[in-house]
């Protein structure tokens, strides 16, 4: 028998009592309270105002930054013009994928059939625009229109000579990870179709690593510097032939696990590159992820050089953590974020600062990555799945937190109630990868939790009486 | 310039080219957005309000995500969830399920109810999935109004018009006429929406505001959780919209498409005047008209001095922007609007681009004394035509959106922001547009930009100009 539905907090009189759905109560868990198991890869409840997004949105995510593909979303105007310039993934070159390229269906393509106009758009915008190749994102109304477009792209492919990928996208068919899947297929479809890359000795491909704001680039440096050669970044800074060629790598290094596992298999299974799962969050990740990649190739100066390279990235920012976490011991932190990976990464990097997580909740996450959660978190912390506002809200104001860290859809929860935020998401503009990355952090958690205007937050007794 | 005009061209949503322009297969990097976010918006400024799209989860998330960065509100739109299954046996369970969790969750004054390119295509019939949910409706169920929204016709704008006119529809009353006013503001900013009271106040008129985001959409800091943001119309007020006066509609566009005035005029008699959006001194005027007119006061003192201040400015910055060339990229009635006071303050409207689809843009630019052979005009227009066009004509400053940024950037020209979206720059919710003191803040921002390039341009850069 489910539980009644919970009243939480302490609203005073005249406001309703918030109320977590009864249906929803199997995903929260409180560590050393719940009894039951955490429910979770559940289709989110109607009504429930999930945080989540579709599938198209998982597509889209994970191909952006393409920079010299042109992207194009095929279904009416509002799934392209949602996705135009939005991320913070940057090029060093190209910034053809930053447009939002769409067919803009009307009425009579949809009563008609759009397969002209795509083709059409596609043509058009090839001519103008000679991308290195092309995807073509399904939304909701392709696939209920029934167009083939498989056939427009092979079609499109043998005429302009590119490669032309359909990305089976349509939101309603499943969640954001069908997406991922969808994507990581479109994708494999390229590796392999150029000759592989060879240059270099130690070769890897980076997964899941997206180049918001110039992160790809820092880790570049890094490689670089201890010898080892990234053959093409899936997808920072990414560029079609680098993907192409990509089988030449010996390593496939997977961050973001929940979009890009799928692809790693795939590498795996047709081109028998193994892989590892890693994060370029915080300096303990960072510096495990370089240690077991150098370890991979088992080349004695190779681990030397990652030694130097650790120690002395970590001598620069580490005295200036040692400063910023003075102010942040004891404080109180809630994440929410879309996969598990990056609140595994974000816990061990707050507890750098002295900072606690109480609650912690993701999208996507799976049991495995729960189980883990528990294990990591400390007692009492609130860990739940598909949230939405009214209980991130709830949650916020019960564990009493310094700090949330989300996404743009959290922050207004966060600062109305008067606590500081941080943006962890891809529309973030400043590199929290790598060491550099956790001293940005760890300014910006400082600069949020340290700004003097939260003494007057009427939720902080600052309201004037 | 008021007409006293019902809706010339009644019928559904429909979207039509302007019969001179080329038929483009792609749309590069729109002006509009799609018409269910418009409706969510106009949701959003009823009091207890929860919109509710009928569709994929993307979609609502994708709206909350845009507006959020828009307004930095807490914005909770609720989703039907589709998934395969709902897509295939109609989406009838998810949303009579959605809508019993948002009441549950959020208990509302009124929900309204969107729908989506995707159920719409399979045909969901919703007025009859609400009439069944009304069958089984509880004690306290609030007002469910519908708004057929399928973002294959129409744009955002549209969308907006189309919920404000079924909230109308769904709650008016008629009744003896009152003393008080009905205002329909269209798209505007809270600040907007502020001043508009303060205008109304200021003449004694009671004023029903439909929609009123000015709170919802800019609200204060919170001491305890709020499920639905304070503020906004009520639905008593809504109802009182069929009692009142005279119905105000601005914009000459939406005059001409089925509106919340025009059936306040066909059917409970409401008089409706269609003026225009108030930007300049003559528009203001001609509303100041209006309310002197249906109050039967004088024009007070408060709003003859700030009329007098304004009149003041324009002769200290008359120089400033006599003959300097603009291009207006803003939606349509909000460029209609800006273009005849570019006019009124002798600078010359060169291009004027607007996403909205309807072909009426030339024809209304040409009735509010646009010389249309000194002014290109682009409906439903993209970026990429507008950078042609620009590219052209040189014009020496944009007024629009944030999406004109990097067209501002690429032709070394200042951006004036106006209009929506804002989600480059800070305090989008406080920008005026409106009245006599939303035209001096665009005047001064409009001078201000010019002078600030000229010294940025000055050889030794001037610090008096």
């Amino acid at each position: 028998m489910p539980a009644p539905e919970t009243a939480l907090g302490c609203p005073k009189s005249g406001a309703t009592l918030p109320v977590i759905l009864t249906e929803r109560q199997q995903q929260i868990f409180r560590k050393g309270e719940t009894q039951h198991e955490l429910a979770c890869e559940k289709k989110s409840l109607a009504g429930s105002v999930s945080q989540r997004a579709c599938v198209f949105c998982g597509a889209r995510v994970v191909l952006y930054p393409i920079a010299d593909a042109l992207h194009l979303v095929h279904g009416p105007i509002g799934c392209a013009a949602y996705t135009w310039d939005i991320r913070g993934a940057q090029s060093s070159g190209s910034q053809l994928y930053r447009n939002s390229f769409s067919t803009d269906l009307r009425e009579t393509e949809v009563i008609y059939g759009g397969e002209k106009k795509l083709y059409a758009a596609l043509t058009e915008l090839i001519a103008a625009h000679q991308p290195k190749a092309a995807f073509v994102y399904s939304t909701c109304i392709v696939g209920l229109i029934g167009d083939d477009v498989e056939a427009v792209c092979r079609r499109v492919s043998q005429e302009s000579g590119i490669p032309v990928l359909p990305v089976q996208s349509e939101g309603f068919k499943g969640t954001k990870k069908d997406g991922y899947r969808a994507a990581c297929e479109a994708l494999f479809t390229l590796v392999g179709t150029l000759p592989a890359a060879n240059e270099g000795h130690f070769r890897v491909n980076l997964l899941g690593e997206f180049n918001i704001g110039g992160e790809t680039w820092v880790l570049k440096k890094y490689f670089r510097r201890i010898g080892i050669t990234i053959v093409s970044t899936l997808t920072g800074d990414g560029r079609v032939n680098d993907v192409r060629r990509s089988h030449g790598a010996q390593l496939n290094l997977v961050q973001c696990s929940g979009s890009m596992t799928r692809l790693a298999q795939l590498y795996q299974e047709k081109h028998g590159i193994p892989f590892k799962r890693v994060s370029w969050f915080g300096l303990e990740d960072t510096a495990k992820a370089l240690y077991e990649t150098a370890e991979f190739f088992e080349n004695k100066e190779l681990l030397v050089r990652t030694q130097e390279l650790v120690r002395s990235e970590i001598s620069v920012v580490d005295p200036q953590l040692r400063i910023l976490k003075q102010d942040l011991q004891g404080k109180r932190a809630a994440i929410y974020v879309g996969g598990a990976f990056k609140a595994f990464s974000l816990i061990r990097a707050l507890r750098l600062l002295g900072m606690q997580t109480v609650v912690v909740g993701t999208q996507t996450g799976n049991r495995e990555d729960y189980e883990s959660l528990k294990e990591l978190c400390d007692p009492g912390t609130i860990i739940v799945d598909d949230s939405n506002p009214v209980e991130l809200a709830q949650f916020i104001r019960e564990k009493k937190v310094d700090l949330f860290i989300g996404g743009v859809k959290e922050r207004p929860i966060a600062y109305k109630l008067g606590v500081g935020f941080c943006d962890h998401n891809h529309e973030r503009k400043i590199a929290l990868a790598g060491f550099e990355g956790m001293l940005n952090f760890a300014k910006e958690v400082h600069a949020t939790c340290m700004s003097p205007v939260w003494r007057f937050s009427p939720a902080r007794q600052g309201a004037l009486t | 310039m008021i007409a006293n005009v019902p809706p010339a061209h009644p019928g559904p949503l429909t979207s039509f080219k302007d019969s001179n322009e080329p038929v483009r297969s792609a749309a590069q990097n729109t002006c509009k957005l799609c018409t269910p976010l418009g409706a969510c918006l106009a949701f959003r400024g009823i009091r207890g309000a929860v919109p509710l799209v009928h569709g994929s989860q993307g979609c609502s998330t994708y709206m909350r995500r845009y507006l959020i960065s828009h307004f930095r509100e807490p914005i909770d739109i609720a989703s039907s969830n589709f998934s395969e299954h709902s897509a295939i046996f109609g989406g009838g369970e998810n949303l009579q399920q959605g809508l019993r969790n948002v009441i549950r969750q959020y208990h509302p004054e009124l929900i309204g109810v969107a729908t989506t390119c995707l159920t719409e295509t399979i045909g969901d019939d919703v007025k009859r999935i609400l009439s069944e949910f009304i069958k089984n409706s509880q004690p306290g169920d609030p007002p469910i109004v519908p708004v057929s929204t399928p973002s294959y016709t129409g744009t955002y704008v549209d969308g907006f018009h189309a919920a404000v006119r079924e909230m109308v529809v769904a709650l008016a009353r008629p009744g003896a006429s009152g003393t008080h006013i009905n205002l329909f503001p269209g798209i505007v900013s809270p600040a907007d929406l502020r001043y508009l009271r303060e205008w109304a106040a200021a003449f004694g008129i009671e004023l029903v505001l439909l929609p009123d985001y000015s709170d919802t959409l800019d609200g204060e800091s919170w001491s305890e959780f709020h499920h639905i943001p304070a503020g906004g119309t009520t639905t008593a007020d809504i109802a009182r919209t069929g009692s009142a006066q005279v119905s105000i509609a601005f914009g000459h566009i939406a005059a001409r498409q089925p509106s919340a005035a025009g059936y306040l005029a066909e059917n409970h008699g409401v008089p409706a005047l269609f003026p225009g959006m108030p930007i300049g001194i003559e528009t203001s005027d001609a509303l100041s008209q209006i309310l002197k007119k249906y109050s039967g006061n004088m024009i007070p003192e408060l709003i003859l001095r700030e009329r007098g201040r304004l009149v003041d400015a324009y002769a200290d910055g008359h120089k400033y922007v006599f003959g300097q060339r603009i291009a207006i990229i803003a939606e349509d009635d909000l460029a209609v609007s800006l273009a005849g006071w570019l006019v009124e303050i002798g600078s010359k409207p060169v291009l004027v681009a607007a996403g909205g689809h309807e072909s009426h843009l030339k024809t209304t630019l040409a009735e509010t004394g646009i010389d249309l052979q000194k002014t290109q005009v682009l409906a439903d227009a993209d970026f990429v035509r507008v950078e042609t066009s620009a590219t052209e004509l040189k014009p020496d400053l944009i007024l629009g959106s944030s999406k004109a940024a990097n067209l501002a950037r690429k032709l070394a020209i200042p951006l004036v922001r106006v209009g929506f979206p804002i989600h480059d720059r800070f305090g989008a919710q406080r920008i005026a547009h409106l009245g006599y003191r939303g035209t001096q803040q665009l005047f001064d921002r409009l001078i201000n930009a010019l002078l600030e390039k000229k010294q940025n341009e000055s050889v030794g850069g001037y610090s008096y100009l």
